[in-house]
């Protein structure tokens, strides 16, 4: 290894049982550290249930950009006994375990690591409710990280602003007193850069951009890992402004979304792979009636019900391939907030200026995983695409133009007729069975794929990070891009690495100028089907050399990571 | 009478169908309305399904949008939440609405969705050449069940009242000023307003003989606004006879006000 990864990043386990608020805990410290001046990544891990199963919140963090969390933990924050049991094996040599109470075993193991920290005896003295004692492990940690009283407390006001501040400041004191009276060691202290940013998730960001692309109506039907998306939104509701309907099933999200999208409205739909599989009749209706729609898509490890809280990447087929027949579409697959966010507006912006639906691909770690990111709100415009001028007793809804793309009336337009279908249509919107407008129509949707491709050659459709002129290319998509990224501080050569941002339309020719002269290509993917590997052997040529694939539903690990790509380039 | 809704597309319901009958009373019905200025020809949108009845969308010279099999009733919702001010119908068959799009039925009643939805209710699945459906009776010999269906009907209408429509109203396609009557009374009805119009089928399951000789309109005054008796009308079984009219239509907030109050 190159360096010492915990030179300059700190990781903080949280752990307890579901309802200890240990998400709660997570988020809160993130928070405060991004407040601070750090760059922060928090990852979460629970099971498919609300209370008793192991909820655990890792968060890494640096003065400069933490692409993912690490597993190696420099303070473990242990709400019940199992936490200790469950992670022992991931603490550093010099770590320590913030716990109520500790096994006479643990005590013996761990001796002045295993730090004794009244969480669970404070709040009942001061008679408030258990959730809060993360707050007594959090003022502990303050102290620990050497971090001003003063400033914590400010902070504290802001991140608990909803929550009680004062209650959860008081026992972050107690945590942060009990240290300083037993006069414990302060740890390594990484300096805080400039406050910059927010620290947001991948659903969060990626609905922002929808709203900030003008979104309308949202509609949703609950599903891990996306629906915090539907959460988000629903908070975000407005007089005149955002609404959010759950509708009784993914079917009726969609085919509502469509009438709405028919009425003039821009809405999104969003699901977890398994409700996007319900809704692909409709998706293949958006594609024939040419009705403007974004669809949020979040993998978690399938197939069926799958591992409902577990990460996977095993759905880019299916969203490239969604629907039945043939249409075009616009798939992008971002693999942090920041492109969420980017995603978000582009989604609805192409799903108006094309007339088609666009997807994006998110999974569960992008969609839950919280990061110190900057979305980029100023370079947003709302683009409504072509709209039909005036009244018009001729109007066609299909009506052939150059680009495939027809000026577009809604109901309620005087003189105007507007009639869309699921049949095969003419340019009015008339049923048709005749081939020579079967063929026709089917010519006028595909004519908007070259401006399509026109589009997107201006747009970030692939990343290059790492050595440009390295001979050895790692290649990924979405949330593995975190890990890559993180574990390329790790190896021994520097590597070109290349992400692919947009999947369908594949950016052909910036993918071959990046690999085709590589001598090594590594593609990282989280599936077994190496299903971008082969996506880009079809669509470039080029075949990958090596692949690192991991289906076992959890996150990459970028240490491990790194070790992997060195062995492999090292060979 | 009738403002100019047709279009110039050939019908190709088959000759005599019965579906032809609710066409007319629908131009009829939107047409004086739109004469007498009490609904704008724009501001009016047809949703259809898939089946023989959803052939409409294209004999009609309005708006419309003709969606997949069964799914109308999401869409109409969705284009009234878009825009209040439209005025939705919809018409949808018994395999559309009872078969496959039923959760949406139950719904968009639940919710009450202040859109009117038609259902040409022929008893079977025509388009797909006769096979039973939710509503065939049992015993029903069809292309799937040659030796009759094993399946007892079920009673739409005692499931939209239950369901929650505010609006729930029977007619037969053959009565043409009958229908006419009550697609307007439903269109003037804020909520969810649902009409099973009897279309027997003349080239799968001819029951014109029948239901000429079983219909008969109930008597006015009905009281509308009692949940009991509509539940009793639609479930009368005396002498074979089936009730017309309108059986239930109360006032309720709609899903649309409350979702922009």
């Amino acid at each position: 290894m190159q360096k010492d990864p915990h030179s300059e990043i700190f990781t903080i386990g949280i752990g307890g049982a579901a309802g200890d608020g240990v998400m709660e805990a997570g988020n809160s410290l993130g928070t405060l550290l991004r407040d601070l001046g750090y760059e922060v990544y928090l990852s979460t891990s629970y099971p498919s249930l609300i209370r008793g199963g192991h909820n655990f919140a890792r968060l890494s963090f640096s003065k400069t950009k933490v692409w993912n969390d690490h597993s190696n933990l420099d303070v473990l924050i242990a709400l019940n006994g199992e936490t200790v049991k469950l992670h022992e094996n991931e603490l550093s040599e010099t770590a320590v375990i913030f716990a109520d109470s500790f096994e006479p075993a643990d005590v013996e193991k761990f001796g002045e690591r295993a730090v004794f920290v009244p969480m669970a005896y404070s709040v009942t003295k001061l008679s408030l409710p258990p959730i809060t004692r993360n707050s007594v492990a959090l003022g502990a940690l303050c102290y620990l990280l050497d971090l001003p009283l003063q400033t914590m407390k400010k902070n504290l006001e802001i991140v608990f602003k909803d929550k009680k501040p004062e209650a959860n400041i008081k026992l972050a004191e107690i945590g942060f007193d009990h240290l300083k009276d037993k006069k414990f060691r302060h740890d390594k202290k990484i300096v805080p850069g400039t406050p910059h940013g927010e620290f947001v998730d991948g659903n969060t960001a990626f609905a922002k951009g929808l709203q900030t692309a003008g979104l309308d109506l949202y509609f949703a039907y609950p599903m891990t890992p996306s629906s915090t998306i539907l959460h988000y939104l629903a908070s975000k509701q407005k007089k005149d402004g955002l609404r959010v309907i759950q509708p009784e099933n993914e079917i009726s999200v969609i085919n509502m979304a469509l009438g709405a999208i028919y009425a003039g409205k821009r809405c999104a739909v969003g699901s977890a792979t398994g409700g996007f599989a319900l809704m692909q009749e409709a998706f293949s209706f958006a594609g024939m009636a040419e009705l403007p729609l974004a669809v949020a898509v979040s993998q978690r490890q399938a197939p069926a019900t799958g591992v409902p809280t577990h990460s996977s990447q095993s759905d880019l087929r299916f969203a490239i391939h969604a629907g039945h027949g043939e249409f075009p579409r616009i798939v992008m697959a971002p693999g942090d907030p920041e492109e969420c966010f980017r995603a978000g507006e582009l989604s609805l912006n192409l799903a108006w200026k094309f007339q088609i639906p666009v997807i994006v691909l998110l999974d569960k770690i992008l969609s839950e995983h919280t990061m110190t990111s900057e979305l980029d709100y100023g370079s947003v415009s709302i683009d409504r695409g072509k709209v039909a001028g005036g009244t018009n007793e001729n109007y066609g809804r299909y009506e052939i133009k150059d680009d495939g793309v027809s000026p577009l009336a809604f109901p309620g337009a005087e003189n105007t007729t507007v009639k869309v279908t699921s049949y095969e249509h003419d340019e009015k919107g008339f049923t048709t069975e005749k081939a020579e407008e079967v063929e026709k129509m089917i010519e006028k949707r595909f004519a908007k794929i070259k401006h399509i491709e026109e589009n997107m050659k201006g747009r970030e459709t692939i990343k290059v990070s790492g050595d440009p002129k390295s001979e050895n290319v790692i290649v990924f998509f979405g949330s593995t891009k975190g890990a890559v990224l993180e574990a390329s501080n790790f190896f021994d050569t520097p590597a070109k690495l290349v992400q692919i941002i947009w999947v369908e339309p594949f950016p052909v020719e910036k993918v071959i100028k990046e690999i085709g002269g590589a001598a090594k290509i590594i593609c990282v993917e989280g599936n077994h089907n190496a299903q971008l590997a082969n996506l880009i052997r079809e669509k470039t040529g080029i075949e990958v050399t090596d692949k690192i694939l991991k289906y076992d539903s959890l996150p990459f690990d970028p240490e491990d990571l790194s070790e992997q790509i060195n062995q492999i380039f090292n060979f | 009478m009738e403002k100019n809704l047709q279009t110039t597309t050939k019908i190709t319901w088959c000759p005599g169908c019965t579906n032809s009958q609710i066409l007319v009373a629908f131009r009829q019905a939107v047409g004086e309305l739109i004469e007498g200025g009490k609904l704008k020809q724009e501001n009016l949108v047809a949703f259809a399904g898939i089946g023989c009845h959803g052939k409409i969308s294209d004999y009609i010279n309005v708006n419309t949008f003709t969606s997949l099999h069964g799914r109308l009733i999401s869409a109409m919702t969705g284009a009234k939440c878009a825009n209040p001010k439209l005025t939705i119908v919809g018409f949808s068959g018994d395999g559309d609405s009872y078969d496959e799009g039923l959760e949406h039925l139950v719904h968009a009643a639940k919710r009450n969705s202040d859109v009117n939805l038609f259902v040409h209710d022929n008893r079977l699945f025509a388009l797909t050449t006769g096979q039973f459906d939710a509503v065939s009776p049992k015993g029903f010999k069809g292309k799937s069940t040659p030796f009759g269906s094993i399946e007892e009907p079920l009673n739409p209408l005692l499931l939209m009242i239950s369901a929650g429509a505010t609006f729930v109203a029977r007619t037969y396609a053959g009565d043409i000023e009958g229908t006419k009557k009550i697609m307007q009374a439903a269109i003037a009805h804020k909520g969810f307003s649902y009409v099973d119009i009897i279309q027997p089928c003349i080239t799968f399951f001819d029951s014109r003989d029948y239901f000429k000789d079983a219909i008969y309109w109930i008597k006015d005054p009905f009281p509308t606004d009692d949940q009991r008796r509509a539940i009793e009308k639609v479930t009368e079984k005396i002498g074979g006879k089936i009730p017309l009219g309108i059986f239930y239509n109360v006032q309720k907030p709609t899903f649309e006000e409350e979702l922009w109050k």
